[in-house]
């Protein structure tokens, strides 16, 4: 009962964790020449962690090793398409950045506050009252 | 967890960005230095920036997903000094020209400006991150 008990939340809170990391990276290469700013693609992730999207392996012998997919969020870094090319070679543009740096601290607050009112909830059934 | 990464990588960009005020300080005080000698004189100093690409963190995937900003180095501006004609100056050379330093105040001012606003985008980013595990670890309070 209570393994999936906070349902995407639990993942996309790790997820938009790992976000702020590549987003304050970006940032923080601002005027760094040649870097190249990446993301993470949320949609692809969150696909992946969808057992019913891809074909799953199933162990019909007790030799069989299990591959669990769940586990490890898939996707990968992806490189960002700047608007407009810099002569240095850097793609990291400030206003994206920043405006996807909001949106995730946005989601992540969401994923936390989800899981913060679950919690409560049980808190409150399992009191009684 | 990668939320404590932000501080190294926000860190070191503020260390960076500190370096390049630096330098662009040096730069301006230095804006009317004289001499009487070509190859004494002031050159305008800017910083190399470098992504801190050898870091342990295994990251998203593999991928080493936060990285750093360092200095590689402090390059001297290639520029050719301004020769200016004033006999009476006491670096005067023989020929009476004294050398003024290559530095463009313009390009120091925006460049001061440009390191400002990384410099408080780096401090906004710790901030959030801050307020962001303060938040998680009150978790069902």
């Amino acid at each position: 009962m209570f393994e999936n008990i906070f349902g995407i939340h639990e993942q996309a809170l790790l997820l938009h964790g790992q976000r702020i990391g590549v987003l304050a990276t970006n940032m923080a290469n601002a005027d760094t020449p040649n870097f190249k700013a990446r993301d993470i693609d949320f949609s692809e992730v969150l696909a992946g962690t969808d057992d019913s999207a891809r074909l799953a392996m199933s162990t019909t012998q007790a030799s069989h090793i299990a591959m669990n997919n769940a586990e490890s969020a898939g996707g990968e870094l992806k490189y960002r398409n700047p608007f407009q090319a810099s002569l240095d070679g850097n793609t990291v543009e400030m206003p994206v950045e920043q405006a996807a740096f909001s949106e995730n601290n946005v989601r992540y607050q969401a994923s936390l506050m989800f899981i913060n009112s679950k919690i409560a909830e049980l808190q409150f059934v399992i009191a009684g009252q | 967890m990668s939320l404590f990464n932000v501080f190294n990588v926000a860190g070191s960009a503020l260390n960076a960005e500190t370096i390049r005020l630096n330098t662009t300080a040096s730069n301006l005080a230095n804006a009317e230095s004289v001499n009487g000698d070509e190859s004494k004189v002031y050159r305008a100093r800017h910083p190399v920036f470098q992504t801190m690409m050898n870091t342990d963190e295994a990251g998203f995937d593999g991928q080493a997903a936060a990285v750093g900003v360092r200095v590689l180095g402090v390059v001297e501006s290639k520029a050719p000094a301004t020769m200016r004609y004033q006999p009476d100056h006491p670096l005067a050379n023989k020929d009476g020209y004294v050398f003024m330093s290559n530095v463009n105040s313009i390009e120091e001012m925006t460049n001061m400006i440009s390191a400002n606003r990384s410099f408080a985008t780096n401090v906004e980013a710790i901030n959030t991150a801050r307020d962001l595990l303060l938040k998680t670890i009150a978790m069902g309070h």
